[in-house]
């Protein structure tokens, strides 16, 4: 028996754009847990938020999804930095993020899903948009524009992110809250301020992620559980808070669920990306990459 | 009080409750009020990890599920007594829980809660792939009308709301204890301070695996009879998320440094959903739990034990 090459590089190929779609979901992630320790569960209930924002947008006035998604960004972010005050408030400033900081993330992850069943229902969503259906042949090999498009977006806000820590002052800033605050109190910057801007960043790579969500699958509202066990997997693998790492984990983990799904059936995929999770957490903590 | 006298009457609290039930001859109290001590059974199970170490367990629904599906797997392979069942599930759920804990319990609490969500959902694709449990198209149990015991027959679901009584008062007993114990006391200390607690010589992992196992243990034997109340099993409704917000949420609510707490939080908002359920629909209970979880840990972190130990405070110093 001759092995289906073909379909192997397909699905390897198929794995590294559905990756990039990954790196741009756990972007976020990589920014709030990573970065700033703030174990933000109810982060792709924000995603599927903002896919039902793309998609209101996107049926009523026939804009993109993704420049939907753009104009946005200023309202989640918004969004954001609320949410970090109220987190701030009543968690971190009385020293109990931890139990009850994790039961008010995994209470608004349930409301948010709950109320979206209650006003859109558990119906499938879908947008429209001119490369929704075709795709790129180069030789054997298929580039459907649902997957590519979605997978050169997220790079790019990979690109940017990457450029913001490492570039700018608020960026620098944000790298050096997640390793000594009280360093930074001392450089007279304000870490409380410096953490909600960053934590408004993180939900605001929610809406761009959402919309790429609502282009590569139809989505409904309890979708977001799958991707609470996919972004804490790419964001351990990829070491905590290292952006270039999270990259390289969500490639390996799209390649590897996508194989799965090839030679095994699509019921199997979740459960690559939750063992995964266990393997790593259990073996090597650090990340692949970690420090 | 001694663990015996309390024990006593737990129970027959729990009797005067049941034949109450029974001389009403309303039959959906008898549902209703087995899902509310479900519940007392998950969060008194949950507040053990949860509340007494600090470990926040998002995978409830997995033990429980466990339990559902070992009474699943024993139905179809050799149908035994469900009270056997129940000891079978609990060693199941409590090996699991044993295992997950060993795997992830070195790490920070974080890791903790994210691995058991991952692990809710490797065990459901399991679950989901594995034919003979019904894969994803679920499994019918059948259960018979009435059962006879000891020479009295009795409606099937005072049975099961009779059993899941014993569970609930088992729970209520281990849980209480383990607060008085030297058990409790180390539980406690991981819990304020874990790196002064290991330092000071307390056994951590040790303590914290016990834990683990008495409460996966404990959900799975809420699980057990499961099968039977509901009659068909699918994948989606034993690993349902709606448990594993509510072992939190009613622990919260109710307060998690005492037994007290999680049987307050389960008897309320057991209650309160049934109402809902009833009177407007299953949607919007599972809103005013997600609701009334946000508000508490915000407003009353200390539950409703902890505000109406505030008021007892003040009046005293008064």
């Amino acid at each position: 028996m001759d092995f289906p090459f073909e379909l192997l590089i397909n699905a390897i190929v198929a794995g590294l754009l559905l990756g990039g779609f990954y790196a741009a979901v756990t972007a976020g992630v990589s920014i709030s847990f990573g970065m700033l320790d703030i174990v933000n569960i109810a982060h792709p209930a924000f995603i599927i938020l903002g896919s039902y924002i793309a998609y209101i947008i996107n049926i009523s006035f026939g804009i993109d999804p993704i420049v939907a998604s753009i104009l946005m960004l200023p309202v989640f972010y918004v969004l954001g930095t609320f949410i970090y005050q109220v987190y701030y408030v009543s968690f971190e400033k009385r020293g109990q993020e931890s139990l009850r900081g994790l039961a008010f993330f995994f209470g608004l992850l349930f409301v948010t899903e709950v109320t979206l069943i209650l006003v859109f229902g558990v119906d499938y969503r879908y947008v429209e948009a001119s490369y929704i259906g075709p795709s790129l042949h180069l030789g054997n090999i298929d580039f459907p524009l649902r997957m590519l498009v979605p997978c050169i977006t997220a790079l790019v806000l990979f690109g940017l992110l990457h450029l913001l820590v490492t570039r700018t002052f608020t960026g620098r800033a944000i790298m050096a809250v997640s390793q000594d605050q009280l360093a930074l109190q001392l450089m007279a910057a304000d870490p409380i301020r410096i953490k909600r801007i960053a934590f408004g960043i993180s939900i605001a790579t929610a809406a761009i992620a959402g919309a790429l969500l609502v282009i590569i699958q139809p989505v409904e509202p309890s979708v977001g559980r799958e991707y609470i066990g996919r972004v804490f997997a790419i964001c351990v693998l990829g070491g905590l808070g290292s952006l270039p790492g999270s990259l390289v984990a969500a490639m390996l983990l799209g390649v590897m669920e996508s194989i799965t799904s090839t030679f095994y059936g699509p019921s199997w995929a979740p459960a690559v990306s939750f063992g995964f999770l266990l393997l790593t957490l259990a073996f090597r903590p650090a990340g692949l990459f970690g420090r | 009080m001694s663990t015996l006298r309390f024990t006593v009457i737990c129970l027959i609290v729990g009797l005067a409750i049941y034949l109450c039930g029974h001389l009403l001859g309303v039959g959906y109290l008898f549902f209703a009020g087995y899902t509310i001590l479900q519940f007392v059974v998950l969060s008194s199970a949950w507040n053990i990890l949860g509340g007494y170490c600090g470990y926040v367990n998002f995978g409830s629904a997995a033990f429980f599920a466990l339990g559902a599906y070992s009474t699943v797997f024993f139905y179809k392979f050799y149908p035994l007594p469900i009270p056997v069942l129940i000891v079978i599930s609990a060693v199941v759920s409590g090996i699991v829980g044993l295992g997950m804990g060993y795997l992830t319990l070195r790490l920070r609490g974080a890791f903790f809660a994210i691995a058991t969500l991952a692990m809710a959902v490797v065990l459901q694709t399991l679950v989901v792939n594995w034919d003979y449990v019904g894969g994803s198209r679920g499994a019918y149990i059948v259960r018979a009308d009435t059962i006879t015991i000891g020479g009295y027959s009795i409606e099937y679901i005072e049975y099961l709301f009779l059993l899941m009584m014993v569970l609930a008062i088992a729970s209520i007993v281990i849980s209480r204890s383990i607060a008085r114990s030297q058990l409790g006391f180390g539980f406690a200390t991981i819990r304020d301070d874990e790196l002064a607690a290991e330092a000071s010589g307390v056994p951590t992992l040790r303590l914290k695996l016990i834990a683990t196992t008495i409460s996966g243990a404990l959900m799975g034997m809420a699980g057990a009879p499961f099968p039977y109340y509901i009659g068909y099993l699918q994948p989606a409704s034993a690993f349902g998320l709606e448990y594993g917000v509510n072992s939190i949420a009613m622990p919260i609510i109710g307060g998690t440094t005492s037994w007290v707490g999680p049987l307050v939080g389960a008897i309320l908002l057991g209650s309160l959903q049934q109402i809902a359920t009833v009177t407007i629909s299953s949607a919007v209970n599972l809103l005013i739990v997600g609701l009334l979880l946000v508000a508490f840990v915000v407003i009353a972190p200390n539950g409703l034990v902890g505000l109406v130990q505030d008021r007892l405070r003040a009046r005293r110093s008064k």
